[in-house]
C-alpha cells in the first residue's frame, strides 16, 4: 500500500551485502536480547553472552562491504516519510521561528526550496548549491519531514485553516517547561541511518531556511546503530526501559485510523497528521537509586524483555485485571502503561522517540532522557487525554520532567513536481 | 557603461570597496568582479541525476536543456545563474548570448587564470557544448552572469533565462534562486574537483 515508504529493495540487497559472519552476530545479537530479557537480567546478559559462541575472527567482525549508505526511502508519495518509516538511528528536530516579514508568498518559496532540498538529499543527489556535494551521495535511508507550528497559520493570514486543537500544549502540573526547547513556526525532522548525512542535510535546509526564519531549537536524539539489532525490534531508552511496545504497527489498519488526520481543515486531510514533541528529561540519578523491582512496578512491563508484569515476553498484552495473593493488581493503578493504556484503536498514538544524551555536567548529573516524538490524527482528541492521565498520576513522573513542548501539523506529503505544504499555501 | 575590461582577482578590502562602490552607483563592471569567486563546484555531478525538478526545456526537441539551474540570490546589482548545459543533438551546439527576465543584460562568463590569479571575464566564442554532452556552469568557473538587476532576486524567487544559440534558435529555462555565500570571498587554490557522485 501506499503507506509504505521504505523501498523493499535495498534492504534485501543490504542484507545479501553484509558478510556471512556479520549475519549470524546479528542474529546471535538479536536472540540474546531476547534470552537475556526473559531470564529478567537485561542488556549485560545480551552483552556478556555474545562470547559464548566462537570467537569471531576480529579481521571479519566487520562487514566488508557497506549496508546501509545507499539505502532510500522515497520522498514523494501521499504522506510525508520519516513517520511510518522504521525509525532511523539518528535524528534532528529543527524548530524554527518565521521572521516578522514572511507571508503567505514567502512561505511557499521557502517551502518550494526547503521541499527541492529534501528530494534530492533522499535521492543521494547534491541539493542545489550543495557546497558538500560528497556528502550526499549516501542518503542512509534519509527522510526529510516538515512540520507547521500555530505561528505558520498566522504569518500565512491563515488562521482559520489551522487545526483547533494545534495550540500550545496546557501546561500540566508536571511540567518544568524552558523556552528553549518549546515552540516553534516550523519544524524540520531529519533522520537517517548516519549521522554525517543528517549533519549534512542539516546544514543544507538550514541554509536555505534561514532567509525566511531563526532557529529556535535543534534537537539530536539517536537510537541504536543500525544492524546493532534486528530492524524491527523495540528499542531501549535510557532508562532501560523499552520504549514504543504498544505502538500501532506503521502500514496496518490501527495506524492509518489513528495516525492520519481525517477530519478538520480539508489541506490536512487524508495524508497529514499531527506531531507532539516533547523533551522528557530523565532524572536519572534518582531514578538509580530505584530498584529493578520498584522500576518494573513504575512501568508495569520488566525492564530487558518489556513484557508486561502479567506476561513473558514484550508482545504480550498487558492483564489490568490480574491480582497478586494479596488482591492488589499486578499492574498498579497508578503504573505507565495502565495511566496510558488506550482501549479504542482510534484514540491510540504513535510514537516515534529519540533518546538524548547531552553533555553531563561538571559533576557527572547527566543531561539525559528522551525527545518524544508522537503522531497522531488529533491531539486534541488523542494525545491530551493520554497526557492528563500521565500528568495526574503516572508513578514515572517521579523520575521524568517534560522540559520542552511544540507541537505541529504535519502537511500531507507530495507528488514530483510538487511540493509540501502546496495544500494549504499554494 | 562598459562590461567587458578584464578585472584581476584583488585583496578582499579592495573587493568590498568596489561592492559598496557597486551598490551606491550601480558600477556594473565593477560589480562583476565580486559576485563571481567560490572554490566549490557544487553540481559537477547533476548530469546523472534522471530528472530534474526544475529544468524547463523550452520545448520537446530542444537541441539544448538545463538540468539543475539555480541562481544566487542578490538584493541588487548582479547575481549569476549556474546548471548544466546539455547537449541533445548529435553536433555541438554553442551558446552565442543570454538574456534574462530580471536584468539588463546578461553575460556569458569564465572564470579563467591569468598571470596566477582567478580572473572573470566574458567567454569568447561563448559556452561550446559538445554533442550529445554537457557544459557546466558552476560557482568559480563557467557562468551566467546577469547584470543590473532590475529587483531583488530574493530566495525562492524564479528567474527566466533565454540562451541564444549560433544557429539562432533560443532555449528558455527557469532558474531558482539560493542563498549562496560564494562570490563574496577570494578564490582559492584546488578548485578543480571533478566530483564522480553516486548515481542512482
Amino acid at each position: 500500500m501506499d503507506d509504505t515508504p521504505i523501498d523493499p529493495a535495498p534492504t534485501t540487497t543490504a542484507a545479501e551485502g553484509t558478510t556471512g559472519v556479520s549475519r549470524r552476530r546479528l542474529l546471535t545479537g538479536g536472540a540474546l536480547t531476547v534470552g537475556g530479557a526473559l531470564a529478567g537480567a537485561g542488556i549485560g546478559v545480551a552483552a556478556t553472552g555474545d562470547s559464548g559462541g566462537p570467537t569471531p575472527d576480529p579481521g571479519q567482525a566487520r562487514p566488508k562491504e557497506a549496508a546501509y549508505g545507499a539505502q532510500k526511502v522515497p520522498f514523494h508519495g501521499r504522506h510525508q516519510a520519516g513517520i511510518a518509516t522504521p525509525a532511523q538511528a539518528h535524528g534532528v528536530f529543527l524548530g524554527f521561528e518565521l521572521a516578522r516579514t514572511v507571508d503567505r508568498a514567502a512561505l511557499g518559496r521557502m517551502m518550494r526550496l526547503l521541499t527541492d532540498d529534501a528530494v534530492r538529499l533522499t535521492r543521494g543527489q547534491a541539493a542545489l548549491a550543495d557546497t558538500e556535494a560528497e556528502l550526499a551521495a549516501l542518503p542512509a535511508r534519509l527522510t526529510v519531514t516538515f512540520g507547521f507550528g500555530p505561528g505558520l497559520f498566522k504569518a500565512a493570514g491563515l488562521d482559520d485553516q489551522r487545526p483547533a486543537s494545534l495550540t500550545p500544549l496546557p501546561r500540566f502540573p508536571i511540567d518544568r517547561l524552558q523556552d528553549r526547547w518549546s515552540g516553534g513556526d516550523l519544524l524540520i525532522q531529519i533522520c537517517a541511518d548516519d549521522p554525517l548525512t543528517v549533519a549534512h542535510a542539516q546544514r543544507m535546509l538550514t541554509k536555505d531556511a534561514r532567509t525566511f526564519a531563526r532557529l529556535r531549537w535543534a534537537q539530536r536524539g539517536f537510537r541504536r546503530g543500525r544492524g546493532v539489532q534486528n530492524d524491527g525490534v523495540t528499542q531501549h531508552n535510557l532508562m532501560g526501559q523499552l520504549d514504543g511496545t504498544a505502538n500501532p504497527p506503521p502500514g496496518g489498519d490501527i495506524f492509518a485510523k489513528s495516525v492520519w488526520t481525517d477530519s478538520g481543515p480539508a489541506w490536512l486531510r487524508g495524508g497529514g497528521t499531527t506531531l507532539v514533541l516533547r523533551r522528557i528529561r530523565m532524572e536519572l540519578e534518582t531514578w538509580d537509586a530505584a530498584d529493578t523491582k520498584a522500576k518494573e512496578f513504575t512501568v508495569g512491563r520488566r525492564l530487558g524483555s518489556g513484557a508486561p508484569l502479567t506476561g513473558t515476553v514484550e508482545a504480550d498484552a498487558p492483564d489490568f485485571e490480574a491480582k497478586d495473593k494479596l488482591g492488589f493488581p499486578v499492574i498498579s493503578e497508578f503504573a505507565h502503561i495502565r495511566r496510558a493504556h488506550v482501549t479504542d484503536d482510534r484514540m491510540r498514538i504513535f510514537r516515534r522517540p529519540y533518546n538524548y544524551d547531552d553533555a553531563p555536567a561538571a559533576d557527572g548529573r547527566p543531561d539525559t532522557g528522551l525527545l518524544f516524538a508522537s503522531f497522531q490524527r488529533d491531539i486534541g482528541e488523542q494525545f491530551l487525554p493520554i497526557q492528563r492521565r500521565l500528568a495526574a498520576s503516572d508513578l514515572l513522573n517521579q523520575w521524568t520532567t517534560p522540559i520542552g513542548s511544540a507541537v505541529f501539523a504535519v502537511p500531507p506529503g507530495c507528488a514530483p513536481g510538487g511540493w509540501i505544504g502546496e495544500s494549504l499555501l499554494g | 557603461m562598459r562590461t567587458s575590461a578584464t578585472h584581476t582577482a584583488q585583496g578582499r578590502y579592495a573587493r568590498l570597496r568596489l561592492l559598496a562602490a557597486a551598490v551606491t552607483a550601480g558600477a556594473i563592471s565593477l560589480t562583476t568582479l565580486t559576485a563571481c569567486g567560490s572554490s566549490d563546484d557544487s553540481s559537477s555531478s547533476s548530469s546523472s541525476s534522471p530528472s530534474s525538478t526544475a529544468s524547463t526545456p523550452a520545448k520537446a526537441a530542444a537541441p539544448v536543456t538545463v538540468q539543475d539551474p539555480w541562481a544566487k540570490a542578490a538584493d541588487s546589482g548582479m547575481t549569476a545563474v549556474f546548471g548544466t548545459l546539455v547537449n541533445t543533438t548529435d553536433s555541438k551546439v554553442t551558446v552565442v548570448s543570454a538574456t534574462s527576465t530580471v536584468s539588463k543584460k546578461t553575460e556569458l562568463h569564465e572564470v579563467a587564470d591569468v598571470e596566477g590569479k582567478p580572473v572573470m571575464r566574458p567567454k569568447k566564442g561563448g559556452f561550446v557544448i559538445p554533442a550529445q554532452g554537457n557544459h557546466q556552469l558552476q560557482p568559480g568557473a563557467d557562468h551566467l552572469m546577469l547584470m543590473g538587476l532590475d529587483k531583488a532576486v530574493k530566495p525562492g524567487d524564479e528567474v527566466t533565462v533565454t540562451l541564444t544559440l549560433k544557429d539562432g534558435k533560443t532555449v528558455r529555462f527557469t532558474a531558482v534562486a539560493k542563498a549562496f555565500a560564494g562570490g563574496k570571498e577570494n578564490y582559492s587554490s584546488g578548485m578543480d574537483s571533478d566530483m564522480k557522485m553516486k548515481k542512482d
